[in-house]
């Protein structure tokens, strides 16, 4: 098994009822827990849209958000799969495609070669 | 010990609520799944609270704070998973986006809110909004709430999609489907609703005991209508209905759970819906179609419901004065304890049903009143009570009624131009079905 990195990117549901957020979340809970029933499920964090952005020589400070909000970095697992095609396959089932959302699927470089 | 057993009554109620209301039920249910409508029902009380704290000139801050409160928690729990107490997580947020609020309004000196004061001072404001999340106090909040949406200065249609909105946590959208109307026309009845409270200066301030009874009327009205919209409405989605009533039966029990708003009138109410609500189950056919009282299998009514409905009948009579609710709990619980169609006492139905007649004339109450008389007297005496009825020739339900005594009589022809009349009438799917079977079972 390798390990891949889900980056999730985007996926607004601002414009969803409290019941729909919560209907939607439900598919989210399902899919970690296939994830985890599989023993695919590695590890995950959240992140919030607002931070700060350091850059150039004199490491100048800015304020987020960092981009559109279409755009913005929600969150990663780090799954085991194994090989690209199955990690794939696994991202397929993330339920935010039809809110716009966007799966980045990265392998995890080994240290060991 | 009154306190406990209340208590255990209002969750075995809530539960059996739930458990009536839960349309598929799913066996692989994971004990890390939110509770239903947890998002919606949390919605409805942080806008309660918030804007309580802001006042009602920024009720659409306090929804934007609920909103970006519901968005954060969706962010983290879809992939960290289910905080211990979901709840709680939610008020912190609440909380704290409340207090960036004040603090910001503070310094353009901006809010209006009664507890002011309270708000102005730094040492102060923290632990005042800390202490409006309160269970008890949130549950105050609701109740305030309740009684603002339900202002009779507000139309009656409304208070019904403020109170949707505002205390249910339901969508424009939702609110529009559930009455089978457009957005636009919601988005305007709230608008026009809004600025009512605003400019009747409604506050949530206002001590709810002072302008009892006449408020809690208003109230109790306004969940009536919440409950007979989704019991008798023609909306095809089942769901969308069994959520009406259970939201109304919610905010009923709301106001039995406060001392000050428990009068023996929201218990009549409350006895109603449970009565109503035990045949919910039993009344819709494995097709959708309307399955009626006489044909009803009664093993399927929900006893427990039945039982809380005879407890809040009960209850309901500590008073001096009996109220439409009263009599209308009254009858649905003569059905409910009838162990079948013919062994119902038609005699004391058609009794109340005069006492009703009497105290608001309706034609729809008539009708009813006509149908206890064709069981208790005769199908002959029936039909001459609802002939006698001015007013329903535009209703479904008067023809269908016509045509079953029709039919009783003997006079098939008679009952065939009826139940026609009836078929034209109506929209819902499952009366059409039902006058259908009718229709071919004449034949």
């Amino acid at each position: 098994m390798e390990k891949y990195m889900f980056i999730f990117i985007g996926g607004d549901v601002s414009h969803l009822s409290p019941e729909a957020q919560q209907a939607h979340m439900g598919k989210w809970f399902e899919w970690v827990k296939k994830l985890q029933d599989q023993k695919r499920y590695a590890s995950g964090e959240a992140l919030l849209p607002e931070g700060k952005l350091i850059t150039g020589p004199k490491k100048t400070v800015t304020d987020g958000p960092f981009a559109e909000s279409k755009e913005v970095v929600g969150g990663y697992f780090v799954v085991l799969a194994k090989d690209m095609k199955e990690a794939v396959e696994m991202a397929q089932e993330c339920p935010d495609y039809v809110l716009g959302g966007v799966v980045e699927v990265r392998p995890v470089m080994k240290f060991d070669m | 010990m009154l306190c406990a057993f209340f208590a255990s009554l209002r969750f075995s109620l809530l539960n059996s609520a739930r458990y009536l209301y839960e349309m598929q039920p799913n066996p692989e249910r994971q004990v890390h799944e939110l509770v239903d409508h947890l998002f919606r029902h949390e919605a409805g009380k942080m806008a309660s609270v918030l804007t309580r704290l802001l006042g009602f000139g920024a009720m659409e801050l306090a929804e934007d704070i609920v909103q970006d409160t519901l968005l954060k928690a969706m962010s983290v729990w879809k992939i960290k998973g289910i905080p211990e107490n979901p709840s709680a997580w939610l008020y912190t947020v609440a909380k704290r986006k409340a207090i960036d609020t004040l603090r910001q309004q503070h310094l353009h000196n901006q809010h209006h809110s009664g507890i002011s004061d309270a708000l102005k001072s730094e040492w102060t404001l923290a632990p005042t909004v800390r202490q409006l999340f309160l269970d008890n106090e949130i549950e105050d909040s609701q109740l305030r709430m309740m009684f603002a949406c339900c202002h009779p200065s507000v139309p009656y249609e409304a208070q019904l999609a403020l109170t949707l909105k505002t205390l249910c946590g339901l969508s424009i959208a939702e609110i529009a489907n559930s009455f089978l109307t457009s957005e636009d026309t919601i988005s305007k009845r709230l608008y026009r609703a809004r600025e009512k409270l605003r400019e009747e200066k409604i506050s949530l301030e206002a001590p709810i005991p002072a302008k009892l009874p006449g408020r809690l009327n208003a109230v109790l009205h306004c969940l009536y209508l919440l409950f007979n919209e989704g019991y008798n409405s023609s909306h095809p989605d089942q769901l969308i209905r069994h959520d009406l009533c259970s939201e109304a039966m919610r905010l009923c029990l709301l106001l039995i759970g406060n001392p000050v708003t428990n009068a023996p009138e929201a218990n009549a109410l409350l006895a109603l819906m449970c009565f109503q609500a035990s045949r919910a189950e039993a009344r819709l056919g494995d097709d959708g179609s309307i399955v009626l009282l006489k044909d009803q299998d009664r093993t399927r009514w929900s006893q427990p419901l039945i039982e809380k409905g005879k407890y809040f009948l009960e209850q309901a009579a500590e008073g001096d004065e009996i109220t439409d609710y009263h009599i209308e709990a009254a009858i649905a619980g003569c059905h409910a304890r009838a162990s079948s169609f013919e062994k119902t006492n038609w005699g004391d139905i058609e009794n109340l049903y005069t006492i009703l007649s009497d105290m608001k004339n309706s034609p729809v109450i008539s009708l009813n009143r006509a149908i206890a008389i064709r069981y208790h007297v005769s199908p002959k005496a029936g039909l001459k009570a609802l002939l006698a009825i001015e007013g329903l020739q535009q209703h479904y339900l008067y023809h269908a009624a016509l045509g079953d005594v029709y039919v009783d009589v003997g006079d098939l022809a008679a009952a065939k131009a009826s139940y026609e009349r009836a078929l034209c009438l109506t929209s819902s799917i499952a009366e059409k079905k039902l006058l259908q079977f009718k229709m071919d079972q004449l034949a």
